[in-house]
């Protein structure tokens, strides 16, 4: 199990590393094999970051990831190389992700430095050629090719097939789809269904909600770093509670929707921010104003539990991330 | 797609049938068929592109004509080349190819020589300046934090040195300075422009993604530097090693022609400081600093012409395949 226990990060900006700018705060969760969390947010919500962390592209400032209970930040040598074995990611943009000058197999070649070095040619070749397979592609028409010859979604999947070649459990897909066309678009996913099936865990970051719902078991929203709605998906979709994730789901165009039959009063805004002397109505409906120290694990992450498994933020967040409606709704 | 017996004359002779029925020119590989079973490594393809680029095959005519003449020209020429053996100042004939100096020295066998101390100037200056320049910009660049600010802090300082007035005290301490002296002063000097320049770069490329997926496919630092980042900018770094060799020749050029060059030996710029020096100007004798000043311009030249081609092929997207 992969856990993230009220994990922080911190960039320094500013000149000489004067500001503070906290693009992760307090978020919990975990992901278990053979599930996919959709983790939703808009642009800076600091989902790529969450994503970067658990892969060890990125450290941690607060809180801790745990892999079967092991703290990764303290992996060092061959035990970091046993986590990248189970716990592989793939990112948005297939043609930074390989390096232009080599041809596409270059990526396959890194591996099998590290992990398959005692693997005769031909074990090896059958390994990758199973592994291509498996994302449905055929080795004589993508091997041996520069990057800029082959089209977006073939090399998202030849990633996808590097990370079946390890014994990938977990795989952090951050908006994989999100640069490819709507016909490739749907191949994709469906082969992240098929991995789903086969037992990965797949954390899949995206901004699109209509993908989440499509693929994922369970879905956590994101707003400026903190968590503000957790659920199972279809509880989250059909029930949200808080105003931003209603906002979102208002806001996804309608296929059969047109701008101009819709009224303006109607149309869903741009965004949501707390209205000033807004108060609490979640915190306030669990005892104790919604300290919820009896959550495992998400004890003081501001988070209160609705419904099983359905968890909330607070709708008017102090700066410090406390309940500000906290005290007025206890009294 | 349909099956038809082959018959004479249905083809176009230059146009041969490739796999799955797709028409190829020779050597191209087949849209959509099997690829050559043995593709070329990366090593061999940048060869067979090099030897098939014009700008490439043009620079290293000329610098292969020069470096020809630096080895083979003392074995022509052989003897001190200074020593007053000829008529003086005559102009070119057959017996003095380049004519001779005010003198009566051979203008040739100078011009010969000189190549030679060029070259070593160039190679290890430009070198010295190279090496020192791509390991503190990729250790800077690559690994940032206080690391990236010491180096940085070392190489501004270097930067800031005047490199004429250190030169200077050097000539005032080391009466007998050779070529090989020159060069190392030139080679410790100027590397902190190209440390700078990839350093800047390397930290571009750090926080590319194909650099992450290195990292999570368990490749050490090192290696991601050498692997991943070096290739991608090798037509940069040879770019550098190019404006550090020519840089190298025209700052030698420049500090003979001050009088500040070897004490022994000769070179292209201690040519042109004598022939200053002793009027070749006002006196009309161009053989005598002309040959040394086209040899550097073309030399220099022909390195940047080279390193134009060379963009085309390490870069395999600007590649007319």
């Amino acid at each position: 199990m992969l856990t993230l226990e009220r994990v922080s990060k911190t960039y320094k900006v500013g000149l000489f590393g004067g500001t503070d700018l906290a693009a992760v705060r307090d978020v919990s969760f975990s992901l278990q094999p053979g599930e996919v969390i959709s983790l939703i947010g808009e642009s800076g919500s600091g989902k790529s970051t969450i994503g970067k962390m658990i892969l060890r592209l990125l450290a941690v400032n607060g809180g801790a990831i745990t892999h079967d209970g092991t703290d990764i930040a303290t992996l060092r040598g061959s035990a970091l190389r046993s986590y990248y074995r189970t716990v592989q990611g793939v990112f948005q943009d297939p043609f930074s992700s390989f390096n232009p000058i080599f041809k596409a197999d270059h990526v396959f070649g890194l591996i099998r430095g590290v992990y398959f070095g005692s693997a005769s040619t031909a074990e090896w070749e059958r390994k990758l050629n199973d592994a291509l397979e498996a994302v449905t592609l055929d080795p004589g028409q993508v091997l041996h090719k520069y990057p800029h010859q082959l089209s977006g979604g073939q090399l998202q999947r030849l990633l996808i097939a590097r990370a079946l070649l390890l014994d990938t459990r977990y795989l952090v897909a951050d908006e994989i789809i999100s640069m490819l066309d709507a016909s490739t678009r749907i191949d994709v996913l469906n082969l992240l269904g098929d991995l789903k099936a086969r037992g990965l865990g797949i954390l899949f970051i995206t901004h699109d909600l209509s993908l989440g719902n499509y693929i994922s078991e369970r879905t956590v929203i994101l707003r400026r770093g903190r968590i503000v709605e957790m659920g199972p998906t279809a509880a989250v979709f059909g029930q949200p509670l808080h105003p931003y994730t209603r906002m979102l789901i208002a806001s996804v165009p309608r296929l059969h929707e047109k701008w101009g039959q819709i009224d303006a009063g109607v149309r869903a805004g741009s965004g949501w921010a707390p209205a000033p002397g807004e108060r609490c109505l979640f915190h306030a409906a669990v005892p104790d104003g919604g300290a919820a120290a009896d959550l495992a694990g998400l004890a003081g992450s501001g988070l209160a539990e609705l419904e099983a498994g359905h968890f909330v933020g607070c709708v008017a967040p102090t700066a410090d991330g406390t309940c500000g409606g906290r005290s007025a709704s206890a009294a | 797609m349909t099956t038809r017996a082959p018959s004479a004359g249905a083809q176009t002779p230059d146009v041969v049938q490739g796999p799955q029925g797709v028409p190829t020119v020779p050597g191209a590989v087949p849209v959509g068929g099997r690829p050559d079973p043995r593709p070329m490594s990366r090593r061999g393809e940048i060869l067979y592109f090099a030897l098939r680029t014009k700008k490439v095959i043009i620079g290293l005519t000329i610098i292969a004509v020069f470096l020809v003449l630096a080895l083979i020209g003392p074995i022509i020429r052989p003897g001190d080349p200074d020593a007053l053996i000829g008529p003086l100042g005559a102009s070119p004939s057959a017996d003095w190819w380049f004519g001779t100096t005010s003198f009566g020295q051979d203008i040739f066998a100078q011009f010969v020589y000189s190549l030679g101390s060029t070259f070593l100037v160039g190679a290890l200056g430009g070198g010295i300046a190279a090496i020192i320049g791509m390991t503190v910009g990729f250790v800077a660049g690559y690994r940032g934090g206080w690391i990236d600010e010491v180096l940085n802090m070392i190489t501004n300082v270097v930067l800031v040195i005047p490199t004429l007035a250190l030169l200077l005290v050097a000539a005032a301490y080391l009466s007998a300075r050779g070529v090989v002296v020159e060069a190392l002063f030139i080679g410790f000097t100027s590397w902190p422009w190209a440390a700078r320049a990839i350093r800047a770069q390397t930290f571009s490329l750090r926080s590319r993604e194909f650099v992450n997926l290195a990292r999570m496919s368990g490749v050490k630092g090192l290696r991601i530097v050498f692997g991943e980042i070096a290739p991608n900018m090798s037509s940069y770094l040879f770019l550098t090693f190019i404006l550090l060799f020519g840089g190298a020749i025209l700052i030698a050029a420049t500090l003979d022609f001050i009088g500040l060059g070897p004490t022994s030996g000769s070179s292209l710029g201690l040519m042109m400081y004598d022939a200053v020096a002793w009027s070749a100007l006002q006196l009309g004798l161009w053989w005598w600093f002309i040959p040394p000043g086209v040899a550097i311009t073309a030399i220099v030249g022909a390195l940047y012409i080279t390193n134009v081609g060379l963009d085309e092929v390490f870069n395999p997207k600007l590649r007319n395949t």
